[in-house]
């Protein structure tokens, strides 16, 4: 118990300030990606709720392939195999040997492309829940097509779309930490540096499970705190 | 771009991981959902001794990565190998199948009693009313009221969960499993060709989770005979 307080701590032996800086690293990570998952899913709704056959298509095919396979599979086939396709650019511009991707910003893409696959199904829902009334109203105002969607539906939209979108957070926050494997330092992967070298595993995937833990609290929080703004205008209290 | 011969030599390889995928979803699949109805039952006694550590249970598996729990799992507890052999678990904690197992059980079982918990907070209160005052005892109020129409309520969510099981059970291979995943894996660092592997492994993936939503939307139209149209 000592020991694990020594090896937790701040000081000399102490693992604390790599352990937080890499939860910082996590927290940064999932809201980039987070951040992403917004434009790809927000396109990938618009898509499915437009005219264009094609595009439907598409969109469907996104959501169906990213939900339905493995997040692991996802990220070893933008690693890899944008590795690949950067080497043999490479290639083609006399560079010679292979080039790796980053991996916070393939990290960062993967968990982007998974998290935007969900967010469209969000997105399409909350759209589907604003009143059609609404759109006749601004009409009626001979308000524009702009206007209309800025002042009108996309507020009303993010207020459908709060608690879907909270949920997509908390999925991609913890799948932040399968970035691990393909060497980003985050959280996840301190722990693991933390466990070998000081062949104590069991306090460090404590340590890392208690630190998500806090992150996945915090901003569940801040998420009902922004659902209670955000509902504030609808609700009689 | 895509080579089909190459499509073909990798499937056979791909396909002999998926029954240990399939073995590892359907038994945490099944024990987990034994697990989450327990606690979901034991939730309804409504006394705080019982529910305050569900609760915590819950809020762990449902806060942490699924990554983090089979590490804590797998290396964490091998730490007290001399301890474990003590008292005669090492057997089980020293094999990766049956801490993937554990883990997996644990997680799906944390988000299941809450689906479950809320599904049966649904039944409306005047049926069970109803069931008590016709005479109907307790247990099997529950047995033939309340479970069956919570058990249809919770179809929809429980699928989601089942189907994120399938895929969670790709962690395995980072313990040294190889399911599915964990063939593609070797194979695209083996050929570098990371699309055909993805294209392959993902097909096995998809239509798994195709034969699920099927399967479980047959059982809902089954179990919801009053919203079917009369013969």
């Amino acid at each position: 118990m000592i020991e694990a307080v020594r090896l937790l701590g701040f000081g000399e032996g102490g693992w604390a300030a790599a352990l937080l800086s890499a939860a910082v690293v996590t927290l940064i990570l999932s809201v980039l990606s987070f951040a992403l998952g917004v434009v790809f899913g927000g396109v990938a709704a618009a898509w499915r709720l437009g005219r264009s056959r094609i595009l439907r298509f598409l969109a469907n095919g996104y959501g169906t392939v990213f939900r339905g396979v493995p997040d692991l599979l996802t990220i070893y086939l933008l690693y890899y195999g944008g590795s690949v396709a950067l080497t043999s650019a490479g290639r083609s511009l006399g560079w010679q040997g292979f080039i790796g991707l980053p991996t916070f910003a393939t990290g960062m893409l993967a968990l982007g492309v998974i998290s935007g696959a969900y967010q469209a199904e969000v997105f399409r829902g909350a759209y589907l829940a604003i009143d059609p009334g609404q759109m006749d109203a601004s009409r009626a105002l001979a308000l524009s097509r702009w206007v209309t969607l800025r002042r009108v539906i996309i507020p009303q939209l993010l207020w459908h779309a709060l608690p879907g979108i909270g949920n997509v957070w908390q999925l991609i926050l913890k799948d932040s930490a399968l970035i691990s494997v393909i060497g980003l330092v985050e959280l996840m992967r301190q722990a693991q540096i933390g466990a070998g070298s000081t062949r104590e595993p069991f306090v460090f995937y404590i340590a890392a499970a208690l630190l998500y833990l806090a992150i996945a609290s915090f901003t569940g929080i801040a998420f009902r705190h922004a659902e209670k703004q955000a509902s504030r205008g609808t609700q009689e209290t | 771009m895509i080579d089909l011969a190459f499509l073909t030599e990798i499937l056979p390889k791909l396909l002999s991981g998926a029954p240990l995928t399939l073995q590892l979803a359907v038994t945490s699949i099944l024990l987990g959902f034994i697990l989450a109805l327990s606690l979901a039952l034991a939730q309804q006694r409504k006394s705080p001794v019982v529910s305050l550590p569900i609760r915590g249970f819950v809020a762990i598996f449902r806060g942490t990565p699924l990554l983090v729990q089979i590490f804590l799992i797998y290396y964490g507890l091998g730490q007290f190998s001399p301890s474990l052999q003590a008292v005669g678990l090492w057997g089980f904690f020293r094999e990766p199948y049956w801490c993937a197992i554990l883990a997996l059980t644990l997680n799906t079982a944390a988000y299941g009693s809450e689906i479950l918990r809320g599904a049966i907070q649904s039944v409306p209160r005047g049926v069970v009313e109803a069931a008590r005052a016709s005479g109907m005892s307790p247990f099997l109020t529950w047995r033939l009221i309340v479970l069956p129409l919570a058990f249809r309520q919770a179809i929809p969510s429980y699928g989601n969960e089942i189907i994120l099981m399938v895929k969670g059970t790709s962690l395995a291979s980072i313990v040294t499993l190889m399911e599915v995943t964990g063939i593609a894996h070797g194979l695209i660092s083996q050929t570098y060709r990371a699309i055909e592997v993805f294209v392959c492994a993902g097909a096995i993936y998809l239509t798994l989770n195709f034969v699920i939503i099927r399967a479980l939307a047959g059982l809902e139209y089954w179990l919801s005979p009053h919203l079917r149209r009369a013969p």
